[in-house]
């Protein structure tokens, strides 16, 4: 479940024209660091490897006696990276060839390919200039793209290197990430390098690639080179021999803030530099998203082998028998979920409230300018069509990662679906019925409140519902900027291949939406103007 | 765009004028000036010869009674309500009284029909309850803006006949603009021709047959005429 990682980064051009153009340092950023001093803020993006190194980090500073905060999960590379730039988290695990390729949107040399050190002390210099951001020296593994077959399909054709491939008259069929066949840096560029030829090439996710490899679906895949499920499926990876891919090492990336707050929790976290290897990693990995045992376990164990933590203690049998089904495991999270139940519903009707307030006013206000109207409609348009998360990502800069930027973002989406319907319904609401009225002394107020709302209310409700329906859905997001709510398992979940942990948010969320749908439903008829609901009964 | 040029017209109290022409004409203009819906840019409106503009739009309207074409009833009030929709918007102290009354003098009895809705009437019931709203918002004048123009055949004759009626009861001022010369010939006092935002004769329609003004009246009369002649022979 790395496929995230090499998420696209159009946000990071987003979110930096916003600050360009507000060319100043937002209060609220600073309040942000402010409400973090205390504790360390760790955090990491939402795939195994990097939960797993964030634990690391996390345990390591709690064991040196310092608060902890968790913030992982956080939605991709733009996200995490602009949390860090602005001092909204301290930590959290990064790739060098990331860096380069999606942050810094360097192009790579050729000494970079061939040279790990001389790619990080580039990515390393840039950032901390550019961005204020400083790397750790590398943990001491790579995660680069890896191309991955069958050691049976290895075998037979002899394949150890992409060079081998490339004069192998093996005609393979390959099942890649569409991030993969996208990337000039994936399979284009890899192409052209080695003057490869498969016999197709087809789109898979990355949840199904590993399987669909090991059915013999497909005959080669594109990995990563510490995902846990390599070794699981016993599969080769054939080396890069000619250096295409840029080297990914993992570094522990540290803001600024941390830096010259408590130097002492930085020298605490380079311990940890140059003490994995890339088989230790994969087993981790494994420990994680195949055999799925508890990341804090795990990341213990991981401490221990390299001599950061004691050895005793380690509950590994016992959680390794625990293996509860998805009811059971869900009963065991009902205070859980409730909890999260509850973030959830504050950000949905915050948001909500807060649309409704703004969306109605503005549609009556725009219901008699047409032109203005129209173009409103269009810029609430254009904001409903950003990406959930790119517009999460958009708010970092300005209001920090938390609650409160999710809800702005959220509140940002309900907005167009309650003032289209305001407009609609108004329009609608019998116009010979309000002109009769203004012909005959009605004040503009009167013939508002008499014939204007009272025709247009149901529609305004279910535009109102509309959005509350596609708020709850879309709040599920919001745990990717560390918003909370029924997000958060899903995420996590989603991270580390947990489907029984998925469900616990998606199932109440969806059961959230159709309990509010259904209220709102109830709440619509009842507003229905009265000649409307007799014309029902009669045709009943 | 000038919708009305030079228009002069006096009608005296208790009469009933029609504003007579084709869509354009400027009649339906000419007509909102007396409840200040539309404002002439010069010229007078006086109602008992006082002008419109020194008083409240929101008061003179209140003290007008109006009827357009498709009826305008709020279509989530029962008839009731409608019917005292002015006196509610004044805040009077019975408005259902007053409902009561003017749906009974437009032949509507309040008990059968006071708690149906709009779409439970036919076109021309929908109408009268129109005519009873404008007769409880005024005893003095109503402005009937093509109040029986979108009725089918029947219905509309029997609308005409009773609003005639209720005129010859009442004795109210009235301006009704219509598109149709022979509801006018049958309910106005005097006939006002427009074309082109200019009142081209004003006059009784027997004036008009025997002495038009100008060839376009006297084109319109001799058109009416021959329809109707037409229909008789049929």
């Amino acid at each position: 479940m790395t496929g995230t990682r090499h998420l696209h980064t159009p946000c990071i051009r987003i979110v930096s024209c916003a600050s360009l153009l507000l060319g100043m340092q937002m209060p609220s950023t600073a309040l942000a660091q402010a409400a973090s001093t205390p504790p360390v803020v760790v955090a990491s993006k939402p795939f195994g490897e990097s939960y797993l190194l964030a634990e690391m980090f996390a345990q390591l500073l709690e064991r040196s006696g310092r608060p902890v905060q968790r913030r992982v999960g956080l939605g991709a590379t733009e996200v995490a990276f602009a949390a860090i730039r602005t001092g909204a988290i301290d930590v959290y695990p990064e790739y060098v060839g990331t860096g380069l390729v999606a942050i810094l949107r360097d192009s790579v040399t050729q000494a970079m390919r061939t040279d790990p050190r001389s790619a990080f002390s580039h990515v390393a210099t840039r950032s901390l200039r550019k961005f204020g951001v400083h790397w750790l020296a590398p943990l001491g593994f790579q995660n680069g793209y890896a191309i991955a077959v069958r050691r049976e399909t290895a075998t037979r054709y002899r394949l150890r290197t992409l060079s081998d491939l490339a004069m192998s008259p093996a005609r393979l069929t390959a099942g890649f990430t569409s991030d993969f066949i996208g990337r000039a840096d994936g399979w284009p560029g890899v192409r052209a390098a080695y003057g490869l030829t498969l016999a197709d090439v087809r789109p898979l996710a990355p949840a199904l690639k590993y399987e669909a490899l090991a059915r013999g679906a497909v005959d080669i895949i594109d990995g990563y080179a510490t995902d846990g499920l390599l070794a699981k499926y016993d599969l080769v990876t054939l080396d890069d021999d000619r250096h295409f891919f840029p080297p990914y090492e993992a570094a522990a990336l540290v803001s600024t803030r941390l830096m010259s707050a408590d130097p002492g929790a930085v020298a605490v976290l380079a311990a940890l530099s140059g003490r994995l290897s890339e088989a230790q990693m994969r087993a981790y990995n494994r420990a994680v998203e195949v055999e799925r045992r508890p990341l804090a376990a795990v990341a213990r164990e991981a401490l221990a082998d390299v001599g950061l933590a004691d050895t005793s203690a380690s509950p590994r049998d016992e959680t390794r028998n625990a293996r509860p089904s998805v009811w059971q495991f869900m009963r065991g999270r009902v205070r859980e979920t409730l909890r999260l139940t509850v973030e959830h519903l504050e950000l949905v009707a915050i948001a909500l409230l807060g649309a409704i307030l703004v969306a109605v006013p503005l549609g009556l206000w725009l219901v008699h300018r047409p032109t203005l109207a129209s173009a409103v409609l269009q810029v609430l348009g254009v904001v409903q069509t950003i990406p959930g998360l790119a517009l999460l990502a958009f708010f970092i800069p300005l209001l920090g990662i938390g609650a409160l930027p999710a809800t702005i973002a959220l509140f940002a989406y309900a907005l167009l679906p309650i003032a289209r319907a305001t407009i609609a319904g108004l329009r609608m609401a019998d116009p010979d019925a309000a002109a009769a009225l203004e012909s005959m002394g009605a004040t503009p107020r009167q013939a508002l409140l008499w014939v204007r709302l009272p025709l247009a209310a149901p529609v305004v409700l279910s535009g109102i519902r509309t959005s509350a329906v596609l708020t709850i859905g879309t709040a599920t997001l919001a745990a990717f900027i560390g918003g909370g709510g029924l997000g958060e398992p899903i995420v996590t979940g989603l991270a580390l291949a947990d489907m029984r942990l998925v469900l616990s948010g998606a199932i109440p969320a969806a059961l959230l939406a159709v309990t509010v749908d259904a209220l709102l439903a109830i709440a619509e008829r009842a507003l229905e103007p009265a000649h409307r609901r007799t014309t029902r009964r009669d045709s009943r | 765009m000038t919708a009305l040029t030079s228009v002069s017209v006096t009608v005296p109290a208790g009469t009933l004028l029609a504003l007579v022409g084709e869509s354009g004409s400027g009649k339906t203009s000419l007509l909102r000036c007396f409840n200040r819906m539309v404002e002439p840019d010069t010229g007078v409106i006086a109602v008992d010869g006082v002008s419109v503009r020194t008083i409240d739009a929101i008061a003179l309207r209140r003290r007008i009674g109006y009827v357009p074409q498709n009826g305008g009833l709020l279509p989530h009030w029962t008839v009731l309500r409608n019917v005292g929709v002015v006196p509610r918007l004044t805040e009077a102290p019975d408005a259902d009284g007053a409902a009561r009354i003017a749906l009974e003098r437009c032949g509507l009895p309040a008990e059968r029909f006071g708690a149906r809705y709009p779409y439970e009437l036919s076109g021309g019931q929908r109408q009268r309850v129109a005519l009873a709203r404008a007769l409880a918002a005024s005893q003095d004048l109503m402005l009937l803006d093509e109040s029986f123009s979108a009725l089918d055949a029947i219905s509309r004759h029997e609308t005409i006949e009773a609003f005639a009626q209720l005129r010859a009861t009442h004795g109210f001022t009235a301006i009704l603009v219509t598109h149709d010369l022979g509801e006018a010939a049958r309910l106005a006092d005097e006939i006002a021709v427009m074309r082109a935002g200019r009142i081209e004769q004003c006059a009784p329609l027997s004036t008009l047959i025997t002495a038009p003004a100008t060839p376009y009246v006297r084109e319109l009369l001799h058109r009416a005429l021959a329809s109707v002649r037409s229909l008789a022979q049929a």
